[in-house]
């Protein structure tokens, strides 16, 4: 157990994050009908901290449709606009561009993630703080957002975060790790950050009697995910059946290339770009975008060289399990939230598509070794 | 010979003359199925038809022009296929059809809103459907249902359960209900128009905008021509506004008029369970009763919007 651990009554906790909200957005999941969902606290409604959240809560930092700015060509006067001008006169200037951009984020609090959504947030961070590219729109989001992740007491048959290196009791990815106890919440600091909120009179100390309790939850969580199979290899594996379409399409005939996945996905970081533009003004936005859309691999020239579903399966797939780790020092761009699976109308299952692959891969391998 | 074996059968015996046949196989979780391609006769010893089949696998077959497919059928199913053909969407000679007599099928969030506090069918680790009952283990506890209660809505009015077009039929057909009152738009209506918007504007506020809805869809077949995410011309705003979303709906609702055969797909599609199926069954009460119109049922029939007549019979304008 991290020292500062605190513990928090169940009785306190709305109050708790009520105070929280006096100085930070504070996002949480909520039930909507069958469907589980982040959003901004509201004292009113109840939090669902223990079903899992339908959609990860990525668009927290990298919202489903985000303002880069937005922009206006202001006409400089002239003709019957100017003072004493006459009605025949001509603009002398073009058109000026004025461009503003959005107001900085609000400090935020995210409370009850799931550890693979903390996961997912993990993944994001090198991708948009490159080098070369660092990206200010989600950078500026990103520090100013808490994380706060909830082990998961109960994992679903769709959950395989064990498999690619997370834990239902995630300490690797979050600012708090909370564990929902009986009688109350156990929180543990993970960062420096999390000082930042776990001043309040609410929380209080002498939480080591109930870390052993929490132990075990973490423990008996991480045994009922079950059998963790050895992924290493996928990235080659799936390079080597890149052409294998008959692999490919008894993989996809079932799917029918919607974009849930990807925009369920803690992970999936693709986005477009479009200009908004009603008259003289307009905003451009920076909207999600998913490789199992057409649009996506669309070139200018009108050609688009993934014309099949099949080949977006298998960029999903292969992004996920192959290319990625090859750019990424071994890191898989996956958490295993499941989510995929779970929400998938046509009930496509990542897993098998990888364990499929890797089979097909090692018994290819027998027979060129005779 | 149980009916499952009888349909593993059938669909061995089309095998020789497609280049694979369409069903249902074992799905991630004991409450679902997927969708199961068939191309080898061992391939069919997985196949199962029933009360998880809830997926209408017509959708798939506009993918496969130019060749020759199986598809096994719900009666839902069937009219998918039916309305495909009409619309020349799908050659006849190029789809083989086997039906069976539908008894229905699970809606797995009713199974999920039954399970009790705290639950959810992620948890499931067994389902059986027996009579009319469905059995549901989470964490090592039974609960019965009654099949008729998590049942999806369309099965309640269901009036094709055999299927309507086919080229084998495995079991004994069974009787569909006599009518569909639309019970379900007499209750939304009564509604105030104000309330109504405030629920759309509730319910599209979670839509993550990832067309399952259209692409789960067999009739929305634009696929990758989509006015929704069409950049030139740039028709829809990418915006994450409610009202962006709402007009996506209301575009795939009207495109759909006179052509839905009321599957719903689309709202089972949604991972975020928006009931968008509400605008289609709206369209579907229209057709019928503007136009004695129900799209599916012959193949031979003309979609009213894909026609004209001088004076339609069913709407009497000399007596406005």
């Amino acid at each position: 157990m991290k020292s500062g651990t605190k513990f928090i009554a169940h009785a306190d906790l709305a109050a708790w994050l009520n105070e929280l909200a006096a100085l930070h957005r504070v996002v949480a999941p909520r039930a909507e009908g069958a469907s589980v969902v982040y959003r901004d606290l509201d004292p009113e409604k109840p939090l669902e901290l223990f079903r899992k959240p339908t959609e990860s809560a990525k668009h927290v930092l990298f919202p489903r449709s985000e303002e880069l700015f937005s922009f206006a060509y202001k006409k400089p006067a002239f003709g019957i606009g100017k003072a004493g001008a006459k009605n025949d006169e001509q603009p002398t200037e073009p058109p000026k561009l004025e461009v503003t951009p959005p107001a900085d984020p609000v400090p935020t609090i995210i409370f009850g993630m799931p550890g693979c959504d903390a996961g997912g947030v993990t993944t994001f961070d090198p991708i948009y703080n490159g080098r070369r590219f660092p990206d200010v729109y989600y950078l500026k989001k990103r520090d100013a957002t808490i994380l706060i992740a909830r082990a998961c007491n109960d994992v679903l048959s769709t959950c395989f975060c064990t498999w690619v290196g997370g834990s239902p009791a995630n300490r690797k990815d979050a600012d708090i790790l909370a564990t929902q106890l009986p009688e109350g919440w156990l929180l543990e600091p993970l960062t420096e950050r999390a000082g930042a909120v776990m001043g309040s009179a609410l929380l209080k100390d002498g939480a080591e009697s109930q870390a052993e309790a929490a132990e075990e939850l973490h423990a008996a969580a991480e045994k009922a995910i079950g059998r963790v199979p050895d992924l290493k290899g996928s990235d080659d594996a799936l390079l080597a059946l890149f052409d294998d379409a008959d692999f490919w399409w008894e993989q996809s005939a079932g799917c029918i290339a919607c974009g849930g996945c990807t925009y369920l996905c803690p992970t999936c970081h693709c986005f477009a770009i479009t200009d908004e533009t009603a008259g003289m003004a307009g905003v451009r936005l920076r909207s999600w975008d998913t490789c199992m859309a057409a649009l996506y691999t669309l070139e200018a020239s009108g050609h688009n060289p993934r014309t099949q579903k099949a080949a977006r399966l298998r960029n999903r797939v292969g992004h996920k399990f192959s290319y990625f780790i090859r750019n990424n020092e071994g890191t898989i761009s996956c958490c295993g939230c499941g989510r995929c699976i779970k929400s998938c109308p046509s009930s496509v299952d990542i897993r098998r598509i990888v364990l499929d692959a890797l089979a097909k891969a090692s018994k290819g391998k027998e027979a060129a070794n005779g | 010979m149980t009916i499952q074996t009888e349909l593993q059968d059938a669909v061995r015996a089309v095998l020789p003359d497609v280049d694979a046949v369409l069903g249902w196989g074992p799905g991630p979780d004991p409450l679902r199925s997927a969708p199961l391609l068939i191309r080898k006769p061992e391939d069919a010893d997985r196949f199962a038809a029933g009360p998880l089949s809830v997926n209408n696998l017509a959708v798939f077959l506009p993918e496969y022009k130019g060749r020759k497919m199986g598809i096994v059928v719900k009666g839902c199913d069937s009219r998918s296929v039916v309305q495909l053909i009409t619309e020349k969407l799908v050659r006849r000679e190029d789809v083989v059809i086997i039906g069976y007599p539908c008894e229905g099928v699970v809606d797995v969030a009713k199974i999920a809103a039954k399970l009790g506090e705290n639950l959810e069918p992620g948890m499931v680790e067994g389902c059986a459907v027996e009579g009319g009952n469905v059995r549901v283990t989470v964490k090592g506890r039974s609960t019965d249902m009654l099949f008729t209660e998590v049942m999806a809505n369309k099965c309640a009015i269901c009036r094709y359960p055999n299927a309507v077009l086919r080229d084998a039929f495995v079991g004994a057909e069974r009787a569909g209900v006599a009518h569909d009152e639309f019970a379900d738009l007499a209750e939304f209506e009564k509604l105030s128009l104000e309330e109504r918007f405030a629920f759309w504007e509730r319910e599209m506020s979670r839509c993550i905008r990832c067309y399952a809805c259209r692409n789960a869809c067999p009739l929305c077949v634009c696929r990758d021509h989509c006015v929704a995410t069409s950049r030139d011309p740039h028709w829809l705003p990418q915006a994450d506004g409610t009202r962006d979303k709402l007009f996506f709906q209301m575009i795939h609702a009207m495109h759909l008029s006179g052509r839905c055969t009321g599957c719903g797909e689309c709202s089972r599609a949604c991972p975020v369970n928006i009931p968008v199926g509400l605008f289609k069954r709206a369209q579907l009460r229209a057709a019928e009763t503007l136009f004695a119109y129900r799209a599916g049922t012959d193949p031979e029939q003309t979609p009213p919007l894909q026609t004209f007549k001088m004076e339609e019979p069913t709407i009497k304008e000399r007596e406005w």
